[in-house]
């Protein structure tokens, strides 16, 4: 039985062990050159911290997954494999496709499997909503804050506002302060009262949240100590500088995350981190042809199977729960995957992810974008960042066009069509765009997963590797 | 000149730098320690943005550190397109910055 995990954060690494403990053969890729995905991203390998575990939540439970794994002889990890295609097979799980070597650089070894089972394990991006000047160097995602404190020690800022929406700003701005900064406030745009209701409501199906309150409690003292001001209810609407970020404005928001005139405070600031939630990475699922639900995450039975033969998901891909939820996700998959027996660990799991899982979904209630936030958008503002297409260039076509296709709209105004395939404003585009597109298909759907050099494509189609078969000693012609 | 890494001996972790690698990015020699990306080395060394882009020339760096935005893209060696956010430096990687003009901007005094 060999089985490919794709992703080696929390979701992907107990999937790994799991299914190994199983007795499967295992093959575990990763776009890093390094595991622990984003959750545990961490310093390289050539620093040295005897406390690392300051900076993570649950290092030792990857310190425990990642030396289970190294030492298992039927592991193969291979990092820096970068996966461009999943095709399809009439028979059997998709084949996997990948590029093995330095970031972005040409003629990686090709890597080529053909697994009896797949797991996809590839977790999710920050979702940022546009607003006037967040283009600006100095304007981050709360992820990149979040990621380059944590593997390079580095603060993006030294007087850092912190903004958007969820629990995740919350560990953002720790780390922030953990690195030198000064963390000027965390504007969450969802209401107190919005926040009290949802979180407040029916609090005996919080049985998962009751779990996080140590991590939450650890966070809120943390903000005491650093002396962090946490607002709800707020916003930033705009960033100001002329070649980089200088200040923000931080307006107050209603319900439907409107921002409310004459509320406006403008505050001084040389990095902004704004981050209103995640966005599932679906490319690889979708391209297995799995089918997705209309909350637009992976369908998946109480197995991790997905709709496809042989190919199972885990983690963020099936609703953002936090990396509890995706450990257990991950042992439950790589158990079923590799044949494993019914066994009390996996039903251990499988009652520990259904409580987490209950917590993603009210966590996606109370804190997902809500409509008005379209209202903080000028004519000029730009929404498409590859493309540098604004929102009155967009209100502009849709209006002349008449087109209810999304994919007619996007070739007009080229929105999301630049080099980060609309990753970064796809779900964006589409509410400003309108809700109901006649050809149904969304911007999450992208054939070719990651830029592929040409000269790498032509050694492809020149029939540069076999299923299983490396070569390393032969690149592909340039 | 706003990002900083934070000094080895102030650092909670305990951390211990390795020895430094050295990179030229359009000529200037920029270090950083061993195993940062070319991002870190940018952004330790006072630069924020590093790309123009092309249809309203205005400048770029990382925005979401971690391979997703492609926002932070710069030639390494030869190679156009590298995140720099992803890419790791290695002791002597000749960095050059991107600035591009889109083909219909041709004769329109685009640079």
């Amino acid at each position: 039985m060999s089985i490919v995990v794709i992703g080696a954060g929390p979701a992907g690494l107990a999937a790994a062990r799991s299914a190994l403990r199983a007795g499967a053969d295992v093959t575990l890729l990763d776009s890093s050159d390094q595991l622990g995905g984003q959750f545990w991203r961490h310093l390289p390998e050539t620093s040295r911290a005897a406390k690392q575990h300051v900076l993570h939540h649950k290092w030792s439970t990857f310190e425990a997954l990642a030396s289970e794994i190294t030492q298992h002889p039927r592991c193969t990890i291979v990092t820096s494999a970068q996966v461009w295609l999943l095709e399809q097979r009439d028979q059997g799980t998709p084949r996997v496709h990948a590029h093995v070597g330095p970031v972005d650089s040409g003629g990686r070894e090709s890597l080529t499997l053909e697994p009896d089972a797949l797991i996809l394990a590839t977790g999710a991006h920050d979702r940022t909503l546009p607003f006037s000047g967040w283009t600006l160097p100095g304007v981050y995602t709360a992820g990149a804050a979040q990621a380059i404190a944590k593997s390079e020690r580095i603060a993006l800022g030294s007087r850092v506002v912190v903004a958007g929406a969820g629990p995740f700003l919350l560990p953002v701005a720790q780390s922030l302060a953990l690195t030198g900064a000064r963390v000027r406030g965390v504007y969450e745009a969802t209401t107190l009262p919005a926040l009290a209701r949802g979180w407040g409501a029916k609090p005996w199906k919080l049985g998962a949240a009751v779990g996080k309150m140590p991590e939450l409690a650890g966070y809120v003292a943390s903000h005491v100590r650093h002396s962090i001001p946490y607002l709800t209810g707020r916003a930033v609407v705009e960033a100001h500088g002329t070649d980089r970020v200088e200040a923000v404005t931080i307006a107050r928001v209603d319900e439907n995350w409107a921002p409310i005139a004459g509320s406006e405070t403008k505050i001084e600031a040389d990095a902004v981190c704004v981050s209103h939630g995640f966005t599932p990475r679906l490319e690889l699922a979708i391209a297995a042809g799995c089918s997705i639900g209309p909350d637009r995450f992976v369908e998946v039975d109480a197995r991790q199977r997905t709709s496809t033969r042989g190919v199972y998901a885990v983690g963020e891909l099936t609703g953002i729960a936090g990396a509890d939820a995706a450990l257990a996700e991950g042992e439950i998959a790589g158990h079923f995957a590799a044949r494993g027996p019914r066994s009390a660990a996996v039903s251990r799991a499988a009652r520990s992810r259904d409580r987490f899982v209950d917590f993603g979904v009210r966590l996606d209630a109370v804190h997902a974008p809500r409509r008005g936030w379209t209202h903080w958008l000028r004519d000029d503002t730009v929404v498409c960042r590859c493309e540098e297409v604004t929102r009155g260039e967009l209100d502009s076509i849709r209006s002349q066009t008449a087109s209810c296709g999304l994919r007619s709209l996007k070739l007009s105004t080229r929105a999301g069509l630049g080099i980060c395939q609309g990753r970064i404003c796809g779900r964006s585009v589409e509410e400003l765009l309108g809700d109901n597109f006649a050809d149904g298909v969304p911007t999450d759907r992208r054939p070719i997963v990651s830029p592929v050099r040409i000269g790498d494509l032509a050694g492809q189609a020149l029939g540069g590797s076999q299923p299983d078969e490396r070569s390393p000693e032969e690149p592909p012609p340039q | 000149m706003t990002a900083r890494r934070l000094p080895a001996q102030h650092d909670p972790a305990e951390r211990t730098d390795p020895e430094r690698v050295r990179i030229t990015v359009d000529g200037a020699e920029l270090t950083g320690p061993a195993g940062s990306t070319i991002a870190g080395i940018l952004l330790e060394n006072g630069r924020d943005s590093w790309r123009t882009t092309s249809r309203d020339s205005r400048p770029r760096g990382v925005f979401c550190g971690i391979g997703v935005c492609y926002d932070c893209i710069l030639t390494v060696g030869a190679e156009r397109d590298v995140r720099a956010c992803q890419r790791r430096a290695c002791d002597g990687d000749v960095v050059s910055l991107q600035e591009e003009t889109r083909p219909d901007a041709a004769g329109e005094g685009a640079s």
